[in-house]
Order: C-alpha cells, then sequence, then structure tokens
C-alpha cells in the first residue's frame, strides 16, 4: 500500500517533532511523579497482545454456532460479550447489530474515533481519518466500494454513527459452506473489517 | 461547538486508504502517546468530554493535518496545562521545571490490567421516565451550541423515529465543560437517507444517532 513506515520515514527519529513532543511529555510527568513509564508499557502491551479483533471474532462464531448465545448477544451484548472475558475500556456498553440477507449494517463514529476497544483492539487509522468519518453517513456504498465490496442494489444499508456511549459490533453473515465448522475453524473467517461493516466474512477457499 | 470534528457529509477529503495488515502502531511515539493519554486520563482531573472537547478545539486548519494520535497529544497538553500538571515552561525545557497539582490517583503498572478491565461506564439512573418510547417519531433540534455536544450537524433539525431506547448516560454537553454530570435518558434515532440528505440520497441508506433526550422533541 501507500504507507511503507518502516522504510520511508523515521517516526523513531529524535528529530520527528511529534517523537519529540510525547518524549518531552512523559519525561516531565515522569519527572513530576505523575505517570509510571512502566504503566505506560502494560497499556502498550494490552493493545498489541491481549485486546484486539480476535476477541470480537470469537462473539461472532460463538453467536454462528450456539444460538442461545446469539439471543443473549441480541438482547445483552455487553453481558454475553463480558461471558467469553472481554470487558472493559471503550466496551461498557456493547451492541451487536446482525447482518441479514435484507439488511448490511455499518459503523462509524462522525465525531471523534468511538469504537468498541474491548472486542476489535484500538481502531485502524482509516477509521478516525477524515474521508471514512465524513462519507460513511452520505456515501455508504462508495466507501464501501474503496474496501472491495460491492453490495447487490437492493441490499439495505443501516449506518450506525457512535455519537454516544454505545459501541457497536457488527455480526456478519454466517458463509455458505462452513456446516460442521467448529468455533475456532469459524472465528479465523472473521475479519477485523467484516466486524466494522466494512467487509464480509470470508468465504473458504 | 460546530469544530473540525463534525466530519458526517463532509465532502473532498478523498477516498478511504485501507491499509493491508495494518501494524497496531506506526510509530514508537504513538504507543506512547496512548500510554501517556490513558495514564493522565486515571489522573481523576478531566472526563472523556471535556478531553473530546479539547481534541475538537483544535484550529480546524490544525485538525485536518495531524493524524490521531497527534489531535491526541495536542489535547493532551491544552488538558494538563489547563488543570496544573504541566507549565509552558516544562514545555519548553522539555523536563520538570514547575510544580505540579496532585492528581486524585497515578496509575500503577500493577493496577493497569483491572484499570483498563474495569474501563468507565457512562451510564447513571435517571429518575424521570423516559419521554420517548420505541417507533415514535421525533425531530432533531435545531441548535448550534458553541460549547460540546454530540448532535452533529448532518443530524440537526430531521425527523426520524425512536430504535431503541437505551439507558441514562452522563449529558456530555455540560460534562465536558464541568457543569455537572446531568443524566438524561439516550435513544437511537433512525432517519431515513433522503430525510439527511435530500434530493439524490441513496435510496436504500438509513443512518441512526444515538441520541440524548433533549435533543429531541416529538415530531
Amino acid at each position: 500500500m501507500a504507507h511503507d513506515h518502516d522504510h520511508d520515514h523515521h517516526h523513531d527519529n529524535e528529530l520527528d517533532p511529534m517523537a519529540a513532543r510525547v518524549r518531552a511529555l512523559e519525561t516531565i510527568l515522569t519527572q513530576k511523579g505523575l505517570i509510571d513509564p512502566a504503566a505506560l508499557d502494560a497499556i502498550v502491551d494490552t493493545y498489541e497482545t491481549k485486546v484486539g479483533p480476535r476477541n470480537g471474532a470469537r462473539v461472532v462464531a460463538r453467536a454462528w454456532t450456539d444460538a442461545a448465545f446469539a439471543d443473549w448477544l441480541r438482547r445483552d451484548a455487553t453481558a454475553a460479550i463480558a461471558s467469553l472475558g472481554f470487558t472493559g475500556r471503550q466496551g461498557e456498553h456493547m451492541q451487536a447489530v446482525f447482518n441479514t440477507p435484507d439488511q448490511h449494517n455499518m459503523v462509524v463514529c462522525t465525531l471523534c474515533s468511538c469504537y468498541p476497544w474491548s472486542v476489535l483492539g484500538l481502531p485502524p487509522v482509516w477509521y478516525k481519518a477524515p474521508p471514512y468519518r465524513s462519507r460513511a453517513v452520505i456515501d455508504p456504498r462508495g466507501v464501501l466500494e474503496e474496501f472491495g465490496l460491492a453490495l447487490p442494489a437492493e441490499t439495505k444499508i443501516r449506518v450506525w454513527d457512535s455519537t454516544a456511549e454505545l459501541r457497536y459490533l457488527v455480526v456478519p453473515m454466517r458463509p455458505a459452506g462452513t456446516e460442521g465448522w467448529n468455533e475456532e475453524r469459524l472465528a479465523g473467517l472473521v475479519s477485523r473489517d467484516s466486524m466494522i461493516g466494512t467487509a464480509l466474512a470470508r468465504v473458504p477457499a | 461547538m460546530n469544530g473540525p470534528q463534525d466530519l458526517g457529509g463532509q465532502m473532498g477529503f478523498g477516498a478511504v486508504a485501507p491499509e493491508r495488515d495494518e501494524p497496531v502502531f506506526h510509530a514508537e511515539w504513538e504507543k506512547r502517546a496512548l500510554g501517556v493519554t490513558l495514564a493522565t486520563g486515571a489522573f481523576g482531573a478531566w472526563n472523556i468530554d471535556e478531553s473530546r472537547h479539547a481534541r475538537e478545539s483544535l484550529h480546524p486548519a490544525d485538525y485536518y493535518s495531524s493524524s490521531y494520535y497527534e489531535i491526541w497529544i495536542k489535547a493532551l497538553e491544552v488538558l494538563l496545562k489547563r488543570h496544573g500538571f504541566v507549565s509552558d515552561a516544562d514545555l519548553a525545557a522539555g523536563g520538570a521545571v514547575d510544580p505540579a497539582a496532585t492528581p486524585k490517583r497515578v496509575l500503577k503498572a500493577a493496577d493497569v490490567a483491572a484499570v483498563l478491565a474495569r474501563g468507565g461506564p457512562c451510564d447513571r439512573p435517571v429518575a424521570a421516565p423516559a419521554r420517548f418510547e420505541i417507533g415514535q417519531r421525533v425531530r432533531t433540534k435545531n441548535f448550534h451550541p458553541v460549547g460540546h455536544t454530540r448532535l452533529p450537524r448532518y443530524a440537526r433539525g430531521k425527523e426520524g423515529v425512536i430504535d431503541a431506547v437505551r439507558e441514562g448516560f452522563v449529558f456530555p454537553d455540560t460534562n465536558a465543560h464541568g457543569s455537572g454530570e446531568n443524566p438524561q435518558w439516550v435513544y437511537t434515532v433512525l432517519f431515513d437517507g433522503r430525510e439527511l440528505w435530500g434530493e439524490g440520497a441513496d435510496p436504500t441508506l438509513a443512518v441512526s444517532i444515538d441520541a440524548w433526550e433533549s435533543y429531541l422533541e416529538p415530531a
């Protein structure tokens, strides 16, 4: 893609103004005893290794294989998701929205970057950037085409703008040809984007 | 406020650029930016609404030319100065020069897992019953407050239907300004695409927002 950050840029270089600015803040706050650098390490480690879209994929795969869980997820997503061990920051008030053959769901935060961290981890850059935030609510089909997704013309599109503290998880439709698959194998078909609504679940090869 | 953050329906920003196999962070400083933002949030000196308002209060030219972590850091400097934790002299020196206010808490590494797992629930009991019910037609207010609000411009003065009655939630329009949590009922309000975008709108489109009760009037 267009961004080859490892080679074209030097974000970590001391001369990078943002790197210097963040370093200065961390230094000042550490010297004042207001932050613990080890706590920062623990926060970063959480979102690099523990909390990410694999959590959400497990939720979706469970919903595909367990009708009672799917029903619970529809009625009380926060509790159903917590039963799998996924709780906390930016997942305190969850709603699950289910795609159907008639309706495709898509999630955006036009006002900032609201995103269900507890099940999807940190949002991708495009989710927080003006092109997606400006167009998802007025031209979702155009946006979806840029993700390589062309929905049938008659499919209804429901866009959920996360303007309050509810956080939305899209439950994509289970692909055909996965009868008898177990949860773990199904979870492998559930991409991050399919849980935002900018993709469908992968079709088995 | 009608600030740079209110992006729904704006034009001219170009194509969405999804990045294949996008890494969680694109630079080391982004990791520290996340960490500093969350660790200073734990001070208890400001709330999420005040921090959102600090971000949207960046000059539009600055907001639109900044990545999201840059927006976070620029707004965080404002918050840290406003609440007495960091001074201009500190920032100029790149190290502690002035004394700091005392935070309610300092986040220690051993507490990070528990703090993140607990999060910061914003639901609050509301004594009054909900004013609206599912299926009721409502119209959003047409207002342009200079302070923080979560009613986007594209959905002001529009008629929609109550799709869900949620819970009581902290009211950001006051909470962002230190004027109290004043919880209100929140509703998911569904609009037909043609109500929002008029002629030429995608006829298959419906858009919902989550709206606090005071944003709504019976239609």
